[in-house]
């Protein structure tokens, strides 16, 4: 192992000798891949509990994967350390802390490192128990019940004379509660027995908003209707989505219908629909035609089902932001990538990043070894959400597109020509 | 003195009899509504001086029921309890944040309503 290559090369070295599968890693950090995959590339710098978890996921020790000696142990002791601000730890001097006492330093980091690990388990405990919807209707039945007895048994208790048609009401309202009581938690110990071998599902906003989507097959049939909706209508139908289960999902769902209510005023269906009929185009060439941006017809054409887009082929679509973190990610169904190649088809979407506005198109050819090929064409748009004159915000949108056929136009030897140049990746 | 009404909105029918027999037996005057979707309009044809609220409701959740209440002039300043099965730290910021009066959390005992509702109407 090179001891002066960056942390993620020398994490991506690890992982490859000892063959764990970067899902697999990832998914044993509580990371998502895409992450992963771009710390391995040294597009995010990384340090403390994670540090931490990732050397303990690859069996090694921490300093191994550090740019520095004990860097990783010093970092984690520096998060500790903002976390119990009343200790008054000598924060300055983590690193020689580490040095002098290695021993004593590992035990803090690790005891630091499993406390953010319980942490991270009990609010995805909560999570679950608040927003799971069978355990969150069962803790309703259960409560409404408790509920409903002690009141009803109060009102008995109490000695006064309710009269024998109240009393009667009371005790068979007792009784009903009781059975539903019982039934509800045998119901609900019988499930939790089950679930016990169950791994715990992690969602983050963007994987709660892409389940969300993914039901609703990428299209926002509402929008497409009514594309002048507004802010409160943006949140209404996203607070009416129950799979949305915090406020940042639905933050990021309204972020993201407003964009699509944005596309569908620039490019109604019926109008790209007859586009569709009427040309076999790239989609670079198709934007010219309809005078739209690139980025918007990817989001246009990305909200049609692969039996409207009939023999142009499915779609996939990606974004990421400026850091390089995907934001957005519709696959591309029934195209066998094989797990390797993930990473090295989201390429063109940082090649995009770097070139603002220019698009990037590629090729790449399926693992089964037949014709089918993808079409990949990435552009990145710079955007001011907070007006002129603020930071300007850079997000790159890849559209990913079957091609079943051949498309001998002008402007697929125009885009052969961009290929011999290099502006085409 | 005019009869003191209380609106409880409410979808469990046996929480409902409970409520409304302690409330009445105390001399208050109690209407019933059970589904999300009515309860604003509800709120305007009955005109209580208290709205009891529960969270889950069918239809529409009881704090957009109330972000809707505290919205309209003519009803933001009806006292409203909310009550709910759900008492965590932030279920309770966000009614406070939408303007609730007092914030329950189930089981309550009899008592616990009955003098926060005396509380509230005064």
């Amino acid at each position: 192992m090179d001891v002066s290559s960056p942390t993620g090369s020398r994490i991506r070295s690890y992982r490859i000798e000892k063959g764990i599968r970067q899902a697999d890693l990832a998914r044993d950090c509580e990371i998502s891949p895409s992450y992963l995959n771009l710390i391995e590339h040294n597009r995010r710098r990384i340090g403390g509990v994670l540090l931490l978890r990732l050397s303990s996921a690859l069996g090694i020790e921490p300093d191994r994967l550090s740019e520095g000696a004990d860097l990783g142990v010093a970092m984690a002791l520096s998060e500790a350390a903002q976390v119990f601000p009343e200790s008054d730890a000598e924060v300055a001097r983590s690193s020689e802390f580490a040095n002098r006492f290695p021993g004593w330093a590992r035990l803090i980091a690790a005891l630091y490192g499993e406390r953010s690990r319980l942490e991270e388990t009990i609010a995805r405990l909560d999570k679950r128990l608040t927003h799971d919807p069978y355990l969150a209707a069962s803790m309703h039945t259960i409560l409404s019940s408790v509920t409903s007895i002690r009141s009803s048994s109060a009102i008995l208790a109490n000695g006064e004379d309710v009269g024998p048609e109240w009393e009667a009401r009371f005790q068979r309202n007792i009784f009903e509660d009781s059975q539903r009581l019982s039934e509800t938690t045998e119901d609900l110990v019988r499930f939790l027995e089950n679930e016990t071998e169950t791994e715990l599902p992690v969602l983050t906003a963007q994987e709660e908003v892409d389940a969300w989507l993914t039901a609703r097959q990428w299209r926002i049939a509402e929008l497409e209707a009514e594309p002048d909706a507004d802010d409160a209508d943006l949140w209404r139908l996203v607070r009416a989505a129950g799979e949305l289960t915090d406020d940042a999902s639905r933050a990021y769902a309204v972020e993201l219908l407003g964009i699509y209510a944005s596309d569908v005023r620039l490019l109604p269906e019926v109008v790209l629909r007859d586009a569709l009929e009427d040309t076999v185009i790239t989609p670079l060439t198709l934007a010219e035609h309809l005078g739209v941006a690139p980025t918007v017809l990817f989001r246009r054409l990305a909200s049609r089902s692969r039996e409207e887009m009939g023999e142009r082929g499915g779609t996939g679509l990606f974004a990421c932001d400026g850091e390089g973190t995907l934001i957005f990610r519709k696959p591309l169904d029934g195209f066998d990538w094989g797990g390797a190649r993930i990473s090295e088809m989201l390429w063109p979407l940082f090649q995009a990043m770097e070139r603002p506005l220019i698009p990037v198109t590629r090729l790449f050819q399926a693992d089964t070894g037949e014709a089918e090929k993808v079409r990949a064409t990435a552009v990145s748009e710079i955007s001011f959400p907070d007006g002129y004159g603020n930071k300007p915000k850079h997000t790159a949108w890849m559209l990913l597109e079957q091609v079943i056929a051949p498309v001998e136009t002008a402007t697929s030897r125009a885009a052969s020509a961009f290929d011999k140049t290099g502006i085409v990746g | 003195m005019s009869e003191r009404r209380v609106l409880l909105i409410e979808d469990e029918p046996n929480i409902i009899e409970a409520i409304r027999f302690i409330l009445s037996r105390d001399g208050w005057r109690v209407d019933t509504h059970s589904d999300g979707i009515s309860a604003v309009e509800a709120v305007h044809s009955r005109s209580p001086d208290l709205v009891i609220l529960d969270v889950m409701l069918p239809n529409r959740s009881g704090y957009d029921i109330l972000n809707d209440l505290k919205a309209e002039e003519a009803t933001r300043d009806i006292p409203v309890l909310m009550l709910t099965a759900r008492g965590q730290k932030k279920d309770r910021e966000l009614a406070e944040r939408l303007g609730v009066s007092r914030f329950m959390t189930k089981p309550f005992s009899n008592g616990e309503v009955l003098n926060t509702v005396r509380e509230l109407v005064g």
